[in-house]
């Protein structure tokens, strides 16, 4: 069994200066690392023998359009069923190059999530053996998530922003 | 449609109908998107060999209704209806891990009569959950009896959930903090009489299949998936126990006091249809056992937690007590504060480990919510299950893994 504070430790000790920040909230360690080395990390956290982080939850894509340079993150979560944690890791990327290694080598689930996250937020999963999109028709052109897409069908005359409350 | 075909032929008919197609060894076919067999909208593009299946590709979104998108532009206590149809074969489930997300970020003490009352619906969620899917694969082998013969029991379900909510398939149960109202006197006699008949019925149905030759003839060495291939793919619930391995997220990251129960994991050898079968008809039996706990330990208390801001007050006060009045209206209009931060909660579903990632950033909806939909990810083995098996063992392959079509698509 690990608690968050000495995962956080161990962590430190193996990626030094990989670890950007660090937070423990809502009984979850988030840890921020560089989008170069996600994937050599998260196969040395799979393959270390007491942290054994086997199994991926999720992963998913998040826009922040504000943030310059730093418009895309990309989540992990992974659990270690031996320590019984769970750890979540944050890579961002700019706008400019979305662009992250797959780890489908590491964790054969890690396809279809990462086709998901490319399909609605436009992130190019380097390596990846087939990054098409998977629940939108391939003749879309944009990328559904991304902030500046409004719900509404953007084509239709009959509804006004005005009547809604939205201007 | 895959590439080759898109450049060498015009339509997909003429594929099928090419001389190629008929005269050679490999033919493709389509299976789904809409077949009776498929149970949802599903298509698997498959090269066969006379029977045997060389190799598969999935084309998955049929029924995509953006749901991630939709719950960036809903207030909190709007999301529960979105989570419904996601896993609607189980939507109690669904419906409650979301409140207990909200709880978790607004960081609110349940008592622990909640707790029990959403222990006794989730599994009884569970039962009529696992009910279908194992009726189902009765069906696929051919044996029709064993699909209308639980219906009967899953009936008395929908109709404690319609003691509970009103309703019965998107159930929309409970609230951010607890429930409406406390169990009626109805749904007590009505559980009590469940609990007394279900076993007995269960048993008669469970005897049908569980020795029954034709039945295990026809499961057993089918659609199998080894332990190590199944924690790749990120198999969860009773298809990563049916492979032998006993993870699941009710004793690993309890939520909603489930360590105060007793009950036992059911666990696979071979990984085939007929472990998976298994395994859920078991999990049925554990089900029950926890009702029983939970029904029998209820603790007294409140049916409610105190969190006035998502909580909407009893009618009674919003027309006679002008705070009451004020926070109905800052709920219904969606006006809650809600702190900022990223949380990550999961339960059990009834087909695997079905999660909330849910960030706020204190504003009136989430800035981004995104579902862990354990068929979604589970769903890419079935090509690596099925390489090798026939036709109609792809059928059964499908069927017992338990795949939702609505939680697949989002």
């Amino acid at each position: 069994m690990l608690n968050n504070e000495a995962l956080l430790a161990q962590l430190e000790g193996l990626f030094t200066s990989n670890i950007l920040s660090s937070e423990i909230s809502f009984d979850m360690l988030t840890v921020e690392v560089p989008a170069t080395s996600i994937h050599e990390i998260i196969a040395q956290l799979q393959k270390d023998e007491n942290l054994s982080f086997g199994f991926l939850t999720l992963i998913g894509a998040v826009h922040y359009p504000d943030s310059t340079d730093r418009e895309f993150a990309v989540v992990y979560h992974l659990d270690s069923w031996k320590n019984n944690v769970r750890l979540r890791l944050k890579v961002f990327l700019p706008l400019s190059n979305p662009s992250v290694d797959s780890i489908t080598d590491l964790f054969p689930c890690a396809n279809w999530m990462e086709r998901e996250s490319y399909d609605f937020f436009g992130v190019i999963f380097n390596n990846h053996p087939d990054l098409r999109r998977i629940l939108n028709e391939d003749s879309m052109d944009y990328f559904p998530l991304r902030k500046e897409y409004a719900l509404e069908d953007g084509t239709r005359e009959d509804k006004d922003d005005r009547f809604f409350g939205r201007v | 449609m895959n590439k080759e075909k898109e450049t060498s032929y015009n339509s997909p008919s003429e594929f099928y109908n090419s001389k190629e197609t008929i005269d050679g060894d490999i033919a493709t076919i389509n299976l789904g998107p809409t077949h009776p067999a498929t149970h949802g909208i599903f298509q698997n593009i498959l090269k066969v060999d006379g029977e045997k299946i060389i190799s598969s590709e999935q084309t998955v979104g049929y029924i995509h209704r953006a749901f991630e998108k939709l719950a960036e532009r809903r207030p909190y206590n709007q999301i529960t209806p979105i989570t419904d149809r996601l896993n609607y074969c189980s939507s109690p489930i669904n419906n409650l891990g979301w409140h207990m997300t909200m709880e978790k970020l607004i960081q609110a003490e349940i008592p622990k009569r909640v707790d029990y009352m959403r222990v006794i619906i989730m599994e009884l969620a569970r039962i009529a959950d696992h009910l279908i899917c194992d009726s189902v694969i009765g069906v696929d082998t051919g044996a029709l009896t064993s699909f209308f013969y639980p219906f009967q029991e899953r009936e008395k379900i929908y109709e404690l959930y319609e003691e509970i909510c009103g309703a019965r398939l998107t159930t929309n149960i409970g609230r951010i903090g607890g429930f409406e109202r406390d169990f009626t006197p109805v749904f007590h006699t009505k559980l009590k009489s469940f609990l007394k008949t279900f076993p007995k019925a269960f048993g008669e149905w469970d005897s049908m299949l569980a020795r029954n030759r034709i039945f295990m003839d026809r499961t057993r060495g089918t659609g199998p998936i080894s332990p190590e291939r199944a924690l790749a793919y990120g198999l969860t619930g009773p298809n990563l126990r049916a492979a032998g391995v006993d993870y699941d997220v009710r004793v690993m990251h309890p939520y909603s006091s489930y360590e105060d129960f007793d009950f036992i994991i059911p666990v696979g050898v071979n990984g085939d249809t007929y472990d998976r079968w298994m395994v859920r008809q078991e999990e049925i039996r554990q089900s029950v056992r926890i009702i029983e706990q939970a029904y029998g330990n209820m603790p007294e208390g409140s049916y409610k937690a105190d969190v006035p801001d998502f909580y909407l007050p009893d009618k009674a006060e919003v027309y006679n007590n002008m705070e009451a009045l004020i926070y109905h209206f800052k709920i219904v209009m969606g006006e809650m504060e809600v702190p900022a931060g990223e949380v990550y909660h999961s339960v059990e579903g009834g087909n695997g480990e079905l999660g909330y990632y849910l960030i706020s950033d204190g504003g009136r909806t989430p800035y981004r919510l995104q579902f862990r939909r354990p068929c979604f990810i589970y769903y890419q083995a079935y090509p690596e299950m099925i390489t090798g098996q026939t036709i109609s063992d792809a059928v059964i392959t499908l069927s017992s893994m338990n795949v939702i079509a609505g939680e697949l698509d989002a």
